[in-house]
């Protein structure tokens, strides 16, 4: 017996290797049969954790591929949609009153290009001259006013959307006539300025602001957004008031361009007064 | 001492980290499969008892395999290397024997001596890692140009690395 302990003390290395090599046949042999749950499996939650997160980078490099292939796919289904074909007929109401005179008129349109993200950003739309669409036509979403009118094309247009540097729109208190002119500072798709509000003015955070119909582009009414917050600076004489928009531009898909049909005659007089006026 | 476990560990980390986050990956035409961590059972102190170093062996081929959802393959093939290596040391041993905090690195035994040193336990831990990984022999010649091209391939990686981070430990 002594002996034996003497000779496995002296093949100790062998006898080690030996039975550690058994361990792992063993391992090998289970997981082939069983393939279980075992703890030391990739099942583990430790080592699950970290290959997901080597897939998670696998399937982001793959990425462009994947892309690639589901816009191939997209296209293929997009061209036998209803949507592919370009609507010739424009839809607008006109209605015939004899007491009343129409003065707006609505064209539907889709948004087919759009931008928040530019300091000066423009929409397109797939209506354009063939279905009466003119220069300086307003532009209003079921949720606010979007923009104006400004290039033609047979089928098309573009609009000045309210993110815009130059866009200026006319804009007053739901609940006051008190009015200011709403500009973009180009910092956040969701928010814009309403300047001109002179210090007396008394309003409040939530205030409505709505359209004016003073430029005779938008109809009265139209929503804007609503007042979040403002600003006084000592000494000045105008409130800088926040307004958050209530049309989301990041997600426009149907407008209306508004066409005032009593805007020439306006405009016109507008300008015979002020040329009275320079003489 | 101490700074020798701390860089052993250490290089264990690395190297693990790399076999599964980037190597276990890599696939040259399904046949080719670099395992660049056996280099830190190579990497072991010339002087380690031989009982710590097939425990070590054997823990290393565990958390290979843990993640490569293997279990066992690479305990076993690692267990056969070690237990190959002090015999292979013993061989490959300099004139004066080595030193006594060697650790088989290019820096201090050349690069010869390393090449077939890291090539004769590359090919002992491929052959048994990729015939468990088949368990049978009818496809003897596909499954041994495999341990070759992949014995190539790791040993490319492992020569490759001996120069990037092949600080030697011996200088306290």
């Amino acid at each position: 017996m002594r002996s034996l302990f003497l000779l496995l003390w002296r093949n100790n290395f062998t006898l080690l290797f030996l039975s550690l090599l058994s361990i792992s046949f063993f391992f090998i042999i289970r997981n082939n049969n069983f393939q279980q749950v075992s703890v030391f499996n990739s099942t583990n939650k430790i080592s699950a954790t970290i290959l997901e997160a080597v897939n998670y980078v696998k399937e982001y490099i793959n990425l462009k591929e994947n892309n690639a292939s589901l816009a191939r796919e997209n296209a293929k289904l997009k061209s036998v949609l209803p949507d592919t074909w370009y609507e010739k007929g424009a839809l607008r109401t006109v209605i015939m009153d004899s007491t009343r005179l129409q003065q707006y008129s609505y064209i539907t349109a889709r948004v087919i290009n759009n931008s928040v993200n530019r300091r000066n950003n423009y929409l397109t739309l797939d209506r354009g001259s063939i279905q009466g669409v003119k220069k300086d036509m307003g532009v209003i979403s079921s949720s606010g006013v979007v923009g104006i009118v400004k290039d033609v094309s047979d089928h098309y247009c573009t609009v000045m959307s309210v993110l815009h540097k130059n866009t200026r729109i006319s804009t007053r208190f739901k609940n006051s006539n008190y009015f200011g002119s709403l500009v973009w500072d180009g910092t956040d798709s969701k928010e814009a300025s309403l300047l001109e509000v002179a210090k007396h003015v008394k309003f409040s955070v939530g205030d409505t602001l709505i359209t004016t119909v003073y430029s005779a582009i938008f109809p009265e009414g139209v929503m804007v957004g609503v007042v979040k917050g403002f600003d006084l600076k000592a000494g000045d004489n105008f409130y800088k008031i926040n307004v958050k928009l209530s049309a989301n531009f990041a997600n426009l898909s149907h407008v209306y361009i508004v066409d005032n049909l009593l805007k020439n005659e306006q405009w016109v007089l507008e300008e015979q007064t002020k040329l009275k006026d320079d003489n | 001492m101490i700074t020798e476990l701390v860089i052993l560990l250490f290089r264990l980390f690395i190297l693990l980290t790399v076999q599964v986050v980037v190597l276990n990956n890599i696939q040259f035409s399904g046949f080719i499969n670099p395992f660049l961590y056996i280099m830190f059972i190579m990497m072991l102190p010339v002087k380690l008892p031989k009982t710590f170093l097939l425990l070590i062996a054997f823990g290393t081929g565990l958390l290979v395999d843990v993640f490569s959802n293997s279990m066992g393959m690479h305990a076993a093939a690692c267990l056969v290397m070690a237990y190959v290596r002090p015999s292979l040391l013993r061989i490959l041993a300099p004139r004066d024997g080595y030193e006594a905090e060697s650790v088989p690195s290019v820096k201090e035994l050349g690069f010869t001596w390393f090449l077939i040193y890291a090539a004769a336990l590359t090919f002992v831990h491929h052959m048994v890692l990729f015939y468990i990984e088949v368990f049978r022999f009818s496809e003897f010649f596909s499954t041994f140009l495999r341990v070759i091209l992949s014995s190539l391939a790791t040993l490319l990686v492992i020569m490759i690395s001996q120069y990037l981070f092949g600080k030697p430990v011996n200088d306290k």
